[in-house]
């Protein structure tokens, strides 16, 4: 009997996972010894990076998806069926379809989800980019947008984290654009004491925020928002008022996570090297689900895909470990409508982001018709 | 009593220790301690001085070979 391979979640890393290993077990899988099964909660895939430029109508829609069964090497059994309940002792996953699937080896990729309603009033009182809606829905409004106070408000924890400036310094050309800065004031909150979790970041940012006059609220931890009254008020007793509430919600895992009693919040306790499930010894962990302390990033996701690849492959064939992720993230980071730069480290190498270009701008635009070619483990 | 949970941010530059704790203490319950472990030596300051903004205890800290301990209640 084939042994079974079970990924749920079709983002990035679970697709990326699919079509790496029917290249790497190729001969197992034509043998039959290897099946490999995708379970999603989408026929689509989304390019989620791609939302940061819905709000401005700088990208189509339709950019932002792709067939998952398209993407996905024809060897992959694809069901959009996501999983309800995952049971790691039986080696057996529920599916809202009511199917049960058994597995040998289990690959959680089921990512994480924007949880507005944790926030009192945040749903009721504040935009978002996060989600499709959320993005078309912040694009009319920008459009109808004639000035006013704009407060960006960023909570923990939260995927992508340099969509927070990205969105601070794309918003601030958008409006000088339409001719409404001057009428403007833009107020940009922060959890911690500076303006990004990245040191070296947050340090770059202040002398953009001062040359473009942005101003922030550092140590901001979001207690509630009054969509009646139109203000924003946080647990350290601030309270801000705001014409336009753009929120980069908290967020968390899916809820079959936390219904299977795998992880508090959704977030998986994870072995940060080799990306098993803590206690388990035939369950991956990746991308955003994982507990690991690191940045919530599409490439995060990309670069543990890339270890798992390798690790469920050497294990099948040799019954050998590979190799251990070493905790690479490298993020582009928009730092206007024309200008870029980026930012990379790992556990041992600490970021160094360099000066904003134009050609880092189109690499990343680039990037954005390119990141099928990751999606399908090709680049 | 609470539960404790340690949260080893050793190495961890984003979000880092205090963003992990923020995130990990609006799961937790009244009472419950999270152990922080940090190689970053800031976290040191902004840790106690975010939990005074706040008002959840901070315990203490502990000095380790290359680390430290940052141990806080969750205090509402």
């Amino acid at each position: 009997m084939a042994k079974q391979i079970l990924i749920l979640g079709g983002g990035v890393a679970g697709t990326i996972i699919a079509n790496g290993l029917c290249r790497q077990i190729r001969q197992e899988i034509a043998s039959g010894t290897v099946a490999i099964t995708q379970l999603s909660a989408s026929d689509k895939h989304m390019y989620q990076p791609g939302l940061l430029y819905v709000p401005f109508g700088k990208i189509r829609e339709s950019d932002l998806f792709r067939d998952q069964r398209k993407l996905l090497d024809k060897r992959v059994a694809f069901f959009v069926d996501p999983a309800k309940t995952i049971d790691v002792e039986g080696r057996k996953v529920a599916t809202d379809s009511g199917k049960t699937f058994t597995y040998d080896y289990l690959v959680i990729a089921t990512g994480s989800r924007i949880r507005p309603d944790l926030v009192p009033g945040m749903a009721e009182g504040a935009d978002w980019f996060y989600d499709l809606d959320g993005a078309r829905k912040l694009r009319d409004k920008l459009n109808d947008f004639q000035g006013g106070k704009v407060v960006i408000n960023v909570n923990a924890p939260h995927k992508c984290p340099v969509a927070p400036l990205e969105i601070t310094f794309m918003l601030r050309e958008f409006l000088a654009g339409k001719g409404v800065l001057d009428k403007s004031e833009i107020t940009y909150t922060y959890p911690i004491g500076r303006l990004h979790a990245l040191e070296p970041v947050g340090q770059w940012a202040v002398p953009e925020f001062q040359k473009f006059g942005i101003q922030s609220q550092t140590f901001f931890n979001t207690k509630s928002v009054d969509a009646t009254a139109k203000t924003i008020t946080s647990e350290e007793g601030v309270t801000l008022p705001y014409d336009l509430l753009i929120t980069i919600p908290p967020h968390s895992g899916q809820a079959v996570i936390t219904d299977s009693k795998l992880g508090n919040g959704g977030w998986v306790p994870t072995n940060k090297q080799y990306l098993l499930r803590e206690g388990s010894d035939n369950v991956f962990i990746v991308g955003d689900t994982t507990n690991i302390p690191i940045s919530k990033a599409g490439s995060t996701a990309h670069f543990e895909a890339d270890v798992v690849v390798d690790n469920l492959a050497s294990l099948i064939k040799e019954q050998r470990w590979s190799r251990a992720y070493d905790g690479k993230v490298y993020c582009f980071l928009e730092t206007g409508m024309n200008t870029g730069t980026y930012v990379w480290f790992n556990y041992t190498t600490p970021p160094n982001p360099g000066p904003p270009s134009q050609m880092i701008h189109w690499f990343k635009l680039g990037y954005n018709r390119l990141y099928w070619l990751s999606a399908r483990g090709l680049l | 009593m609470g539960e404790r949970t340690t949260i080893d941010a050793r190495g961890a530059f984003c979000p880092g220790p205090l963003l992990e704790l923020i995130a990990a203490l609006k799961l937790g319950q009244i009472g419950d301690e999270f152990d922080i472990l940090s190689s970053d030596k800031g976290s040191v300051t902004d840790i106690p001085e975010w939990c005074k903004k706040v008002n959840h205890e901070f315990l203490g800290t502990t000095e380790h070979q290359g680390y430290w301990s940052v141990l806080v209640k969750k205090a509402k």
